[in-house]
């Protein structure tokens, strides 16, 4: 009772730093995960994600224009101009800060000044990769002056992982269809078992009939019974009544083992609207029917939202029944979480491709929580009772 | 609009009777006010009625049509809740419209009614708005619009103001009293406030532990209490009871005071003599006991003294002006028409 008198507790405080623990130990491999999904296998190889945020400083070596095709005559001079960075696909943007023109010495110059090379041949080298080399017939050949450089690379990052991981049509690497697959699965997967759900819940909370609360009962008791028990039977019933493995199984699977959940948050849900409001709407002559469809719907529509995440994570994220009531040998079916799972034995070393595939994986729970997320803490019934 | 007939309604909870064989007879356009301490069982008599709850023995007859069996919505009436119970989610003009919907009416019509309705309540300018956005009274006036619109046999009210202000409550309990009055319908209203009982009813029906106590109108409740609990419900501050025994033909108190009797005791009959705060001053005729000031409330027009006598402590009214101060002796006076003889056993009033 100490924030009464307007001081903060120290719970406030052990609050506030386990929220943002929480945030920074969800954020950490989010982020990396979303960083190193835009960096080529050279990058992630060579740094960790979080450097690549930032401007690396590095020494490279680069080499002007070959002078037998790219030399101009300047009066009785040669010259060679261009941008270094050219030639040089590994490098886009930077800043040279220093350089030279040998191993021993690769910061003798800065960016700007003129080196001589001896025998009247001399390069000038800019901080944005522009070089002038200027010399005469004999120095001007062979192969191009070679530079030693400290470069400041900005951060760079490519789209490419993500164009193999979805674009490609490689069926090794191709999240596509398996992304397809897994919205097969989940939609309908989310939608059944809310739908008798809802009308299960407003029955056990606002119709009498005998055996009501044995029924609530058993639906808590199902609550414990872990899923893993069912496989089997299940799939040997869907194998004898003739559904095999298929969309169809995987999604009565889903339903079954969410209901007892959705079943018990609705049921709880809905037992707490007002009586009231559910009296007068059948004093004012609607049927049970109507009660649930005009009032109770609407009314319990933060729980249906967040029943609705829950189910849709779960089944999206879900490997262990897709196993068991999907994939079959052709893999027609396969859904995301399977695909990375293959993609771990096939391209077990290829970071970028993984990181791409976790990410297209994860990118649509992401948009769906933070879309919903308001409804999981937003009450509707402000208004309705004083 | 129709009569209302409740004969021996009766009701049990698993094995506890909460109503005991309630009669009454709701003539139509009648205003009828049930009011009573909390667990009386009047809030229960009023879901009964409604048929929000079955009854276990007795009959409800509304329109000369015995609705026992029917549902709610087949019984012609509408109910005002206390919490309001308006549909948080839909706009005014839904929430008034909602009883239409099973009527045969067409779209337009029910859009006139609406109106209508809205028109009667004030309510025209609101009709859009959510239920969050109004304030208690808006939110009291939209439910009470929510039953006009399908214009039923009988209007159930349970304890509608209970939820609103001190001063809300007064303009709606005009508000629904005038509005009585222009409709003209059957209204039961359910209230644990006697003050509001007075004011809006035609009759009042006084219950207690699931039994009616006294009805009529508010001036028979308050004149002619029928009993001591009835005397004691009904005014506030509540009725004076003083013990004594009929002595030739008269009263005699506890302080030896004897106070003449209108009414014919036998000798040596124990009763209770109640006297109205109002009707006991320090002034008058007929002196009924005397005592030591120990308590003055002033209310501004009058003073309230509390005043310890040889019956206990009894509550007087004086003059605003000049009362007497704490600590002052009185002698109380009543006029002998304005007490109220009950036996001392049954606390059944002698007449």
């Amino acid at each position: 009772m100490d924030n009464i008198a307007g001081k903060k507790s120290g719970l406030t405080w052990a609050v506030h730093l386990a929220t943002l623990l929480l945030v920074l130990l969800w954020l950490f491999p989010t982020v990396g995960l979303l960083v190193s999904s835009f960096r080529t296998a050279d990058q992630i190889s060579s740094s960790g994600w979080w450097a690549s945020l930032f401007p690396t400083e590095r020494n490279v070596v680069m080499r002007a224009a070959d002078p037998d095709d790219f030399r101009v005559a300047d009066d009785d001079l040669f010259v060679v101009s261009g941008n270094l960075f050219d030639e040089d696909p590994t490098v886009s943007v930077a800043t040279i800060s220093v350089w030279g023109t040998s191993s021993r010495e690769i910061s003798q110059y800065t960016a700007g000044e003129t080196a001589d090379l001896g025998d009247g041949a001399t390069i000038t080298v800019q901080a944005n990769g522009d070089y002038e080399w200027r010399g005469p017939d004999g120095e001007i050949s062979g192969r191009g002056q070679r530079v030693f450089a400290t470069i400041e690379a900005a951060p760079e990052f490519t789209l490419a992982n993500y164009e193999q991981v979805l674009l490609s049509g490689n069926s090794t690497d191709s999240m596509a269809k398996a992304f397809f697959n897994t919205l097969t699965v989940t939609i309908p997967a989310t939608i059944i078992p809310i739908v008798v759900a809802a009308f299960a819940a407003y029955a056990l909370a606002w119709m009498e009939f005998p055996g009501r609360a044995l029924l609530i009962a058993a639906v808590v008791g199902l609550l414990v019974v872990p899923l893993q028990l069912a496989l089997i039977p299940l799939l040997k019933l869907h194998l004898g009544i003739g559904i095999g493995k298929g969309y169809l199984g995987v999604w009565l699977a889903h339903t079954g083992f969410g209901l007892p959940l959705a079943i018990y948050l609705l049921r709880n849900y809905m037992v707490g609207l007002p009586r009231d409001i559910i009296e007068c709407a059948k004093v004012d002559g609607a049927t049970d029917f109507q009660i649930f469809t005009k009032i109770i719907l609407p009314l319990s529509f933060p729980a249906l939202a967040s029943f609705a995440i829950f189910q849709f994570l779960w089944t999206w994220n879900d490997l262990l029944v897709a196993k068991v009531f999907l994939i079959d040998a052709t893999g027609e079916t396969t859904v995301m979480t399977n695909q990375i799972v293959e993609l771990l034995g096939t391209r077990g070393g290829n970071w970028e491709i993984l990181a791409t595939a976790a990410f297209v994986s994860i990118a649509v729970p992401l948009v769906v929580f933070f879309a919903m997320q308001r409804y999981l803490v937003r009450g509707l019934l402000a208004g309705s009772v004083k | 609009m129709a009569d209302l007939i409740i004969r021996d309604l009766v009701k049990t909870y698993d094995k506890t009777e909460v109503l005991h064989g309630i009669s009454l007879d709701v003539k139509d356009g009648e205003f009828v006010v049930f009011v009573g301490p909390s667990g009386c069982g009047k809030s229960t008599t009023l879901r009964l009625i409604a048929g929000l709850e079955d009854t276990t023995s007795g009959e409800i007859e509304i329109g000369g049509r015995v609705v026992n069996n029917l549902e709610p919505k087949d019984r012609d009436i509408a109910m005002v809740f206390q919490n309001y119970a308006i549909y948080p989610h839909m706009t005014v003009r839904k929430n008034i419209g909602f009883g239409l919907r099973s009527s045969n009416k067409s779209k337009a019509e029910k859009e006139k009614r609406i109106e209508e309705v809205a028109a009667l309540l004030d309510m025209t300018p609101l009709l859009n708005r959510k239920p969050s956005q109004l304030s208690g009274g808006q939110r009291q006036r939209v439910a009470i619009g929510r039953a006009m619109v399908r214009d039923p046999a009988v209007f159930l009210f349970d304890e509608p103001l209970s939820n609103l202000d001190a001063q809300l409550r007064t303009q709606m309990r005009l508000e629904i009293k005038k509005l009585h009055q222009r409709v003209g319908s059957t209204i039961v209203f359910v209230t644990h406030d006697q003050v509001e009982a007075m004011t809006m009813a035609d009759r009042i029906v006084i219950m207690k532990d699931g039994h009616i106590q006294q009805v009529g109108t508010p001036q028979e409740v308050y004149h002619k209490p029928a009993n001591t609990f009835v005397a004691r419900f009904i005014g506030a501050p509540s009725m004076n009871m003083l013990a004594g025994q009929v002595k030739d033909g008269a009263v005699v108190l506890a302080g030896g005071n004897a106070v003449p009797v209108p009414v014919a005791v036998p000798d040596g009959k124990k009763v209770l003599v109640g006297v109205r705060p109002e009707d006991l001053h320090p002034e008058g005729e007929t002196s009924l006991l005397e005592g030591t000031v120990s308590l003055a409330e002033p209310l501004g027009h009058e003073t309230l003294l509390y005043v310890e006598t040889p019956s206990g402590e009894v509550i007087s009214k004086a003059d605003g002006r000049t009362p007497p101060g704490v600590g002052a002796r009185v002698a109380l006076h009543a006029l002998k028409e304005n007490l109220h003889l009950f036996d001392a056993e049954t606390e059944q009033a002698i007449t």
